[in-house]
């Protein structure tokens, strides 16, 4: 590790940055440092998308790298964090004084605009699905895309067209070898310990660099995706002296599959987690679709998500109702335990001085049992919202159909992510059917004495908690065929059969 | 292909073409400036204010020894500090630029802080230490029924009584009662509050401001720092939107930013964060209402009595003009024979309230629209059915005057509902969706159409009125200024077509200025829908005046009557006559014939009583009607619109395509109003007062996934009967209130759901949350 500038690529060369502290945001540096206006400001905590960027990243196997772009949130993450990366904004969309890239004629086209203070940052979601699908796209896939660009003006029914539009003008795409000529060429830059102002973050590049510097400084901070950390001081003003980026690690950045195991590293993004798991249990998708926003998913890692232990973080009680371990380490010692033993109390984990979290590990449903499984959340809005309730349920059956084990996980209902422990005994060696809901629904209320706040009144999040219950039965038993979730209807056609 | 960029002039009309946004090739590419991307001035300092952290009380200590002490701080400002008068109140005197001993809402200004950055000023202004005293016999008024109790009015409660409601009473068949409550909403402008204050010489100031209302904070600035107009001028080109909310409350920036200009004699720029934004600046009103209706076997209403109260917050800025607007609208498209109305204007312990697109008007309709639903259930009756019976008559008589005194003269609401429920299929699909949920549990599917008149113009007449200025250079270009602003919705775009139209010259000959005070003066604010009409007349008047002058040399030249001139095709011809507009105008140049001009207009047949609320406050009557498919989720509450089908009466429509970019962005605004937008404060506890919905995280605008995945949208062929720019109508608030229909939709589903006979009860927003209370679902009250 040595002393030295970030570096990343930028407007077609290295860029190198020495000067601002290292929680100055990059949008801060491009705006106010570099004054490259066309990025706004809307919020400062990545739920608007004005600033939106698009971040260049090798991805794949050596020697088979690929160009990764990704679209972040650019006012909550810090600068240290583009070291070794290449950053695009809406200023090097066009080809020319006159060649608008077609994602911005799409957009003039379509009166994608009004306004217009939102506009760069659409651009740049729309830019990076541009670039990463060859064909275009569904409403949904779309939609998905913009969820975390907010425009108060369209009705967004433009931008979304403009979406379309852009596939059928000529494909203009990135010139991608000198960026990755340029990201190969700092990849073998040694690992960056960047001091500004009198504040210092390290971006260790190995698992063994990360473990000896958390054990040398237990007191600074571990930042991931930084999408939480980046409002500590956006909002609260919070000064940190002294940060640990883990986005550099390789190894913490690894899925692995196998033999009826799924091993999610602590630095995978919530995009490539929330991919990983669907394709492991494919009841994640609903939660997958709903959890925050494409750019927070993309800077975002599930690690961070766990870690940070918010009695409102989505991805725990699903995680806890299929039995995942944590796995920590300290030094060279890993040690694993249940996620649900980590949580002691409001944002008070087990994580000792020195240790950090490695990885997530999920096994197969025990063979000889059936496994049911939903991840469910509830929310004032479909995208990008914190839950009122969130639920992870399984109920695993024997061959008579009777419960042989449930977890039942959720979070917005108490100080940390909790499993219903009085439900499940209500359960418990009943069959799956309604009456036995019934129990387990009646029983949720010994579970849990939420609170009310800005998303939900208690009464409201006791309710929904059971009635999700409801819902996990008539999901997993036909429930008489009449469709129980939204996502399933479409208007009505008259003369069609209901 | 059809790039934007290639410069392909067109000739031809240009009024009626969908051209793009004027600025749409700066939006995309981030080349538009804002003000927070303007170059910076030498020397400028970056401002940022401190909130009170109490609802009500009196400060007892203002310690601010460590905020002047960080490094970097230059200035600190309080009360005392102010030269002038300290408000910033629109029309009452009762709305301090900053707090002095007195502490009224929750975010409150109490000081402000200049700084060498802005992180700076932010870090200070957190080191201020505060203290204080507080009355437990005098808790903070947090709600309408406390304010209503207490009476704390911020303006006196208003009657208005039409027709003989007692007897109407007597003599109904049927009598229903009811009360509901409406949220208020938060404008989420894109681009936060921003001033940019800029001294210069001889104790002047130059204000970069984002602001519909540049005329007033001109005003309000030199009241501040105790000069006179002329001392200030303020610039605005455009706005990363306002909705409302850069009408009256982008002065209080503005004054605090011309203050530490004032004091320290450099650029002060103050660019609120977003929470302190959401915080420390006014919203719609929150409305609640309580109704009596009597009506007869058909649906017909005969009598209405009606408590409408507005939560206004501590002082009144424009809530006298919203309430007038809320009585004026709360006919929507029916006829009231009877009605005794009570308007009550609630002082609470929270931030001001203020203008917010529709500016009441939708408040107004948003409670006829449930009494007239809950008559259509009381009877049995399709509510369509029951809103048709009541829409006023299309003919001069009795059923055609407003309860405030006003001829309806050009409603079109009967043919343009009839239309638009054939076109959308409303009979057939109201019955297949009985169908469904006859056999569907858990989801539950609603529909409901609703209609829309909304009256254009200002209610208070004076502000009726526009000026532009237009000049035409040596090289045939033509330079236009005029009194409006723009904040997206294609005022300058639709100016510039207009006066292009005037000199039949392609658009791309006729650039706009920004709106400066030094150009146009005496501004009205860029609301109430006007702008087109009044600022596209005015300029429409400058071309008028120059054409006039260029037709008068043109007749001298070719002999001709000055009627026979036609500007059209980048050529100005008459008979025997033919030349380019630019040689045209050079020639004129050289005859010494003046080649700018000011024009002028008010609008015409307008008078409107403050006092008794009664007269023809409207120049014309916009129209529309929207029908809403959604469905709900009876586990959740959660909702989800499927299908939206709009007809709107843009008149002759002077650009269709930002026409059809308004309806559609008004309504999933509006959708957003009634379904997922909810404002929530403390309600006790040391922090009573404190909004917890203070930013995007905790404040739900709807987002793409939102907007119905068949959501189509028609202009209704009526050109404007009023002599209006171009037989256009504005475009502006009206179809926000097409969102009505979402919410009544809703209600439909949630009356799937309920035992028949069960009364409705649903509070907007309709949340989740509200949606599963009106289902009966929660074991708890509204809270």
């Amino acid at each position: 590790m040595s002393e030295r500038p970030i570096q990343f690529y930028f407007r077609g060369s290295l860029h190198t940055v020495q000067g601002p502290a290292p929680t100055r945001t990059v949008l801060q540096y491009l705006r106010e440092d570099l004054r490259q206006t066309g990025t706004k400001e809307g919020c400062a905590e990545g739920d608007c998308g004005a600033c939106t960027v698009v971040i260049g990243e090798l991805a794949g196997a050596p020697g088979q790298e690929e160009l990764q772009l990704r679209a972040v949130n650019a006012c909550i993450q810090f600068l240290p964090s583009l070291d070794g990366k290449a950053l695009f904004t809406v200023e090097d969309l066009a080809s020319g004084p006159d060649a608008p890239h077609p994602v911005q004629q799409a957009l003039i086209l379509h009166h994608g605009s009004q306004c217009g203070f939102c506009t760069p940052g659409f651009a740049m979601s729309l830019f990076a699905l541009y670039e990463n699908r060859p064909d275009c796209p569904t409403r949904d896939a779309i939609d998905h895309t913009l969820s975390g660009n907010l425009c108060r003006c369209t009705g967004y029914r433009p931008i979304v067209d403009a979406a379309r539009e852009a596939y059928a003008l000529p494909r203009t795409l990135l010139d991608r070898a000198p960026v990755i000529a340029a990201l190969k060429q700092m990849a073998g830059l040694p690992s960056l310990d960047y001091v500004a102002e009198g504040r210092r973050s390290h971006s260790p590049r190995s698992l063994a660099e990360l473990a000896a510097l958390r054990e040398r400084l237990p007191d600074a901070r571990l930042v991931a995706g930084g999408t939480d950390v980046g409002l500590w001081v956006t909002k609260q003003g919070r000064t940190l002296d002294e940060i640990i980026l883990i986005g550099h690690v390789p190894e913490l950045k690894r899925i692995q599959v196998g033999a009826g195991r799924l091993e999610i590293g602590a630095g995978v993004t919530l995009s490539d987690a929330f991919a990983a798991l669907t394709g492991f249990e494919p009841q994640w998708a609903e939660l997958a679709r709903r959890f925050a926003s494409t750019p927070v998913k993309n800077a975002g890692t599930l690690g961070g998500n766990v870690a940070n232990g918010s009695p409102i973080g989505d991805s725990m009680p699903g995680l806890i109702a299929l039995g995942c371990e944590i796995v920590l380490q300290k030094g060279s010692q890993p040690r694993s335990l249940a996620l649900e033993d980590f949580y002691l109390d409001y944002q008070k984990t087990d994580l000792q001085p020195g240790e950090f979290v490695r990885a997530l590990v999920l096994d197969a449903p025990a063979p000889g049992l059936t496994r049911h499984f939903r991840s469910y959340k509830v929310a004032k809005r479909l995208d990008q919202d914190i839950s009122a309730v969130a639920a992870g349920l399984a109920v695993h059956l024997d061959d008579e159909g009777l419960i042989r084990r449930a977890r039942l996980a959720f979070g917005g209902m108490a100080a940390t992510p909790r499993r219903a422990a009085a439900c499940e005994a209500a359960m418990l060696g009943r069959p799956w059917t309604p009456d036995t809901v019934r129990l387990g629904m009646a029983a949720l209320r010994e579970d849990f004495a939420p609170f009310s706040d800005v998303r939900a009144t208690r009464s409201y999040r006791l309710s929904v908690a059971a009635n999700l219950l409801q819902r996990f039965w008539l999901e997993t038993s036909g429930g008489g065929g009449a469709p129980v979730r939204l996502d399933q209807l479409h208007p009505i056609q008259p003369g069609s059969q209901p | 292909m059809n790039a934007p960029h290639a410069r392909t002039v067109q000739h031809g009309p240009q009024v009626g073409r969908p051209l793009p946004h004027e600025s749409a090739a700066l939006h995309v590419s981030g080349a538009a400036r804002y003000i927070d991307d303007l170059p910076e001035l030498a020397g400028t300092l970056h401002a940022a204010p401190g909130l009170s952290t109490c609802a009500r009380g009196r400060i007892t200590r203002l310690d601010l020894d460590a905020v002047r002490a960080l490094p970097g701080v230059r200035c600190v400002l309080t009360a005392a500090d102010i030269p002038g008068s300290n408000n910033c109140g629109p029309i009452l005197h009762d709305d301090p630029v900053i707090a002095a001993s007195e502490v009224q809402f929750y975010g409150q200004v109490i000081f402000v802080v200049a700084a060498e950055t802005r992180d700076i000023a932010r870090a200070a202004v957190r080191l201020a230490r505060v203290e204080y005293a507080t009355d437990p016999a005098h808790p903070p008024i947090l709600d309408m029924d406390s304010a209503i109790a207490a009476e704390s009015w911020v303006l006196p409660p208003f009657t208005l009584t039409r027709g003989p409601v007692d007897e109407a009473f007597a003599r109904a068949p049927h009598h229903l009662h009811g009360h509901a409550r409406v949220g208020g909403q938060e404008h989420f402008y894109l681009e936060g509050q921003i001033s940019y204050a800029q001294p210069r010489e001889d104790h002047s100031l130059h204000l970069i401001c984002s602001t519909q209302h540049p005329t007033e904070m001109q005003q309000m600035v030199s009241h501040v720092l105790g000069w006179r107009s002329h001392q200030v001028s303020v610039e605005c080109r455009r706005m990363g939107g306002a909705f409302g909310g850069k009408e009256s409350q982008s002065a209080q920036w503005a004054c605090l930013a011309a203050l530490l200009a004032a004091r320290t004699g450099r650029p002060v720029k103050l660019r609120l964060d977003r929470d302190d934004d959401m915080v420390a600046t006014g919203k719609r009103h929150p409305f609640q209402y309580r109704w009596e209706s009597a009506f007869d076997a058909t649906g017909l209403l005969l009598g209405l009595r009606l408590e409408m109260a507005s939560d206004c917050g501590f002082s009144a800025d424009l809530s006298g003009p919203v309430n007038d607007r809320a009585i004026c609208h709360i006919d929507n498209a029916y006829y009231l024979d009877a009605v005794a109305l009570r308007s009550l204007r609630c002082k609470t312990h929270r931030v001001s309230n203020t203008a917010f697109r529709g500016f009441g008007g939708p408040q107004g309709m948003f409670v006829i629209e449930t009494v007239l639903d809950d008559i259509a259930r009381h009877l049995g009756l399709d509510p369509l059915a029951v809103r048709t019976r009541n829409f006023y008559a299309t003919e001069p008589g009795p059923r055609s005057t407003t309860h405030y005194a006003m001829p309806v003269e050009d409603n079109v609401a009967p043919a343009l509902v009839a239309e638009l429920a054939a076109d959308c299929d409303y009979a057939a699909r109201r019955a297949a969706m009985a169908a469904f949920n006859a056999h569907s549990p858990v989801l539950k599917r609603g529909l409901a159409l609703t209609p829309l008149k909304f009256g254009i113009s200002f209610n208070a007449t004076h502000y009726n009125q526009a000026g532009a200025l237009v000049h035409v250079y040596t090289d045939g270009t033509v330079l236009v200024s005029h009194g409006g602003t723009e904040m997206g919705q294609g005022l300058y775009t639709k100016v510039r077509q207009i006066v292009a139209h005037e000199f039949g010259l392609p658009v791309e000959d006729v650039r706009l200025s920004s709106t400066d005070t030094s150009r146009v003066a005496n501004t009205s604010a860029t609301a109430a829908s006007s702008g087109t009409d009044l600022n596209g007349k005015a300029a429409q008047a400058a071309c008028q005046n120059i054409k006039a002058r260029l037709a008068a040399l043109v007749a001298e030249l070719a002999g001709c009557d000055p009627a026979q001139v036609e500007f059209a095709e980048g050529q100005v011809r008459a008979p025997g006559f033919s030349s380019g507009f630019a040689a045209l105008v050079m020639r004129a140049y050289q005859a010494r014939i003046q080649l700018w001009d000011a024009g002028f207009y008010r609008t015409p047949k307008i008078h409107f009583d403050p006092i008794t609320k009664l007269g023809r406050p409207f120049f014309y009557f916009a129209y529309g009607a929207a029908c809403s498919e959604v469905a709900i989720d009876t586990l959740t509450g959660e909702t989800r619109v499927l299908r939206v089908d709009v007809l709107h009466d843009a008149g002759q429509s002077i650009n269709p395509a930002l026409d059809i970019g308004q309806i559609e962005g008004g309504f999933i605004q509006g959708m957003g109003w009634l379904t997922s937008e909810e404002l929530w404060w403390r309600p006790d506890g040391p922090q009573a007062g404190r909004l917890m919905s203070h930013a995007p995280s905790t404040y739900k605008i709807p987002t793409a996934s939102d907007v119905p995945e068949v959501f189509r949208m028609k202009l209704y062929a009526n050109a404007n009967r009023e002599d209006s720019i171009h037989r256009s109508k504005a475009v502006g608030e009206p179809p926000f209130m097409l969102a009505l229909s979402v919410f009544q939709a809703i209600r439909d589903a949630v009356a799937a759901a309920l035992p028949a006979g069960r009364p409705l009860q649903l509070d907007a927003p309709a949340t989740p949350e509200a949606v599963l209370r009106a289902l009966g679902a929660l074991d708890e009250p509204t809270p």
